[in-house]
């Protein structure tokens, strides 16, 4: 139950609004800490919290794409292939990025460590190829990026998730 | 010349609240909340000529004031929910220089009565959201936001709000409904934020270097803010540089400077001996500027201002721009910006929704060389018919790219269909 996990950061979060509703979307980060996604049981929890259907907190889920109902990998890689990246070689990028992790766009590496994915524009233009890790409910930029920092990043997230 | 809103790159440090200080931080707010009454600081405001630097270009000052004084609270959203793509502006602004921007928001909050002020943050910027928060929590340290700031009655509180990954909530109504825990989706206008905005109260909604600019105009005064830029499109802006150039990167300059000076002077030109194409100067929805022989010097030495732009058949919009050189063709460039628009609608108005799915189809199937003249007729159509049908402004971008390559570069879509 996120009530007795994380009384603390919920009053917070309550605090800071003059309507309940408002909350929705930090209580929805909270619960994507734990597991990076958002379980069935913490939607109506969060229903619960805010008096609202669970269907409407399950339709914020739906709509916002950093918001996920299933477990993906540890980190989910997100590259942007919108027009300035892709000018940049940002699709090239991808594409060797698939062939080096031996997995496909949307695919997670074999150990449940990396979870592959294409995004929008990530406000990272002038410094592509770029991704962003989502991890938890934290986010991580990495900016002119090759393939070769890419796989020893990767190899160093494996190391620390090893020991 | 010193920038005046990306000063971080004059003075190393000043996300550090004290070399803020040193460097004549809280300054305006001071003035403003000891010297000014508010309506003062919204006249000074209007007289500086101050636009919105989200894209739309109107007026800050006249903006403040359609808020009603007989309906309070008031508040203050700041939209830093920046997501066109080619933009990165707001984003330096917020890492470099916080505690400016932060001086703006409280600058507004005081202009027009609001006591509570959000800042709309991108989920993708979480570590800045992360950093703004800290800095917040050190101004309220050290009085420069709470209660009786500077000795007085005057109660400032900031507090931030983190998206989650949705273009559509940088539309100011999509963002308000997204701050009230709802799906991002624009509301019907009127009533218009200015008069029914966060939770039902008068609302002005900001990007954040427009309200960057604010300290600089109200402590030195409008007539030292319209030294720069032109008498229409006063002050400096910053232009968010990418694609093919040797430089991309975030630039401060005077509205008004050329495309030549932009591109070549400061991105560098463009590199591996290639040859400049196409222009989108307002990101992913502009119109495409097709740059050629014919053209070059005129499309050169325009300059990029709210006005001028228009004249050589686009929109400054938020200044991203999009530099593309002669390797690429529309086909491909229209394909790749309605790959995101389709990704990015809403749904709640059908033209933009199932416009831009079969959009998607179309450019797709064109691209692919899949497709025949019939098709490129069909995609201009449905881009037509997507124009100036939805509540907000979102379908209108994503045919912008569609409807002025067709026109504008004929032989792209004349090879992919085999009709060269």
């Amino acid at each position: 139950m996120l009530a007795e996990k994380y009384p603390r950061e919920i009053q917070a979060i309550f605090a800071k609004y003059p309507v309940k509703r408002s909350a929705v979307m930090p209580l929805l980060y909270l619960a994507q800490r734990e597991e990076g996604y958002i379980k069935k049981e913490s939607m109506q929890e969060i229903a619960d919290m805010l008096e609202l259907d669970v269907t409407e907190v399950a339709a914020i889920v739906g709509f916002y794409t950093m918001y996920h109902d299933e477990k993906a990998g540890k980190y989910r890689m997100q590259v942007c292939t919108d027009l300035p990246c892709a000018l940049r070689g940002a699709d090239l990028f991808l594409e060797s990025l698939c062939e080096n992790l031996g997995i496909r766009v949307g695919e997670t590496t074999p150990d449940g460590l990396i979870t592959l994915e294409e995004v929008k524009c990530l406000g990272g233009c002038h410094r592509a190829p770029l991704f962003q890790i989502q991890e938890s409910d934290t986010v991580t930029f990495h900016e002119n990026m090759t393939v070769e920092k890419t796989m020893e990043l990767v190899e160093a997230l494996r190391k620390t998730v090893n020991t | 010349m010193a920038h005046l809103l990306l000063r971080h790159r004059d003075i190393p440090g000043l996300n550090n609240i004290e070399v803020y200080k040193q460097n004549g931080g809280f300054r305006a707010l001071e003035k403003a909340v000891t010297t000014m009454q508010p309506k003062q600081v919204m006249e000074e405001v209007k007289a500086s000529g101050l636009r919105g630097r989200g894209g739309a270009g109107f007026p800050t000052g006249i903006k403040w004031s359609f808020l009603p004084d007989t309906i309070w609270p008031h508040y203050v959203v700041c939209n830093a929910d920046e997501s066109e793509p080619g933009t990165f502006k707001d984003r330096e602004i917020m890492e470099g220089n916080p505690y400016q921007f932060l001086e703006g928001v409280a600058l507004a909050c005081y202009a027009v009565g609001a006591t509570e002020g959000y800042i709309y943050i991108r989920g993708e910027y979480y570590p800045i959201a992360k950093q703004i928060e800290a800095c917040i929590a050190e101004m309220e340290k050290q009085g420069y936001l709470g209660d009786k700031l500077f000795g007085t009655a005057t109660s400032i509180r900031l507090k931030t709000h983190l998206g989650a990954g949705a273009y559509i909530c940088g539309e100011e109504t999509a963002l308000l409904e997204s701050l009230e825990g709802k799906r991002g989706q624009p509301r019907l206008r009127p009533p218009f934020p200015a008069v029914v905005g966060l939770y039902g109260k008068p609302t002005v909604i900001n990007n954040v270097e427009t309200l960057t600019n604010l300290p600089f105009i109200v402590e030195h005064g409008a007539p030292a803010f319209r030294e720069f830029g032109t008498e229409k499109s006063p002050g400096v802006k910053i232009f968010s540089l990418s694609g093919n150039v040797e430089r991309p990167g975030n630039y401060e300059l005077p509205l008004g400077t050329t495309f030549r000076e932009l591109i070549f002077t400061h991105g560098g030109g463009i590199p591996n001996g290639r040859k400049l194409r196409a222009i989108m100067p307002a990101g992913a929805s502009s119109s495409i500027i097709r740059v050629d022989e014919t053209n070059f010097d005129k499309v050169m030495d325009t300059p990029m201002d709210y006005e001028n732009v228009q004249s050589v058949g686009s929109l400054l919009g938020s200044a991203s721009v999009i530099v593309i050189d002669d390797s690429h063709t529309m086909d491909w460039v229209i394909k790749k910006t309605i790959d995101f628009f389709q990704h990015e609608s809403c749904g709640k108005c059908t033209p933009c929704r199932d416009g831009n799915y079969w959009m998607k189809h179309l450019t797709t199937r064109i691209h692919a060389g899949k497709a025949s003249a019939a098709d490129v007729k069909l995609l201009d159509s449905v881009a037509a018919q997507v124009y100036g049908k939805c509540l907000c402004a979102l379908g209108d971008f994503s045919t912008m790219a569609v409807r002025s390559a067709i026109e504008r570069f004929p032989e792209d879509f004349a090879k992919v269909t085999g009709k060269s």
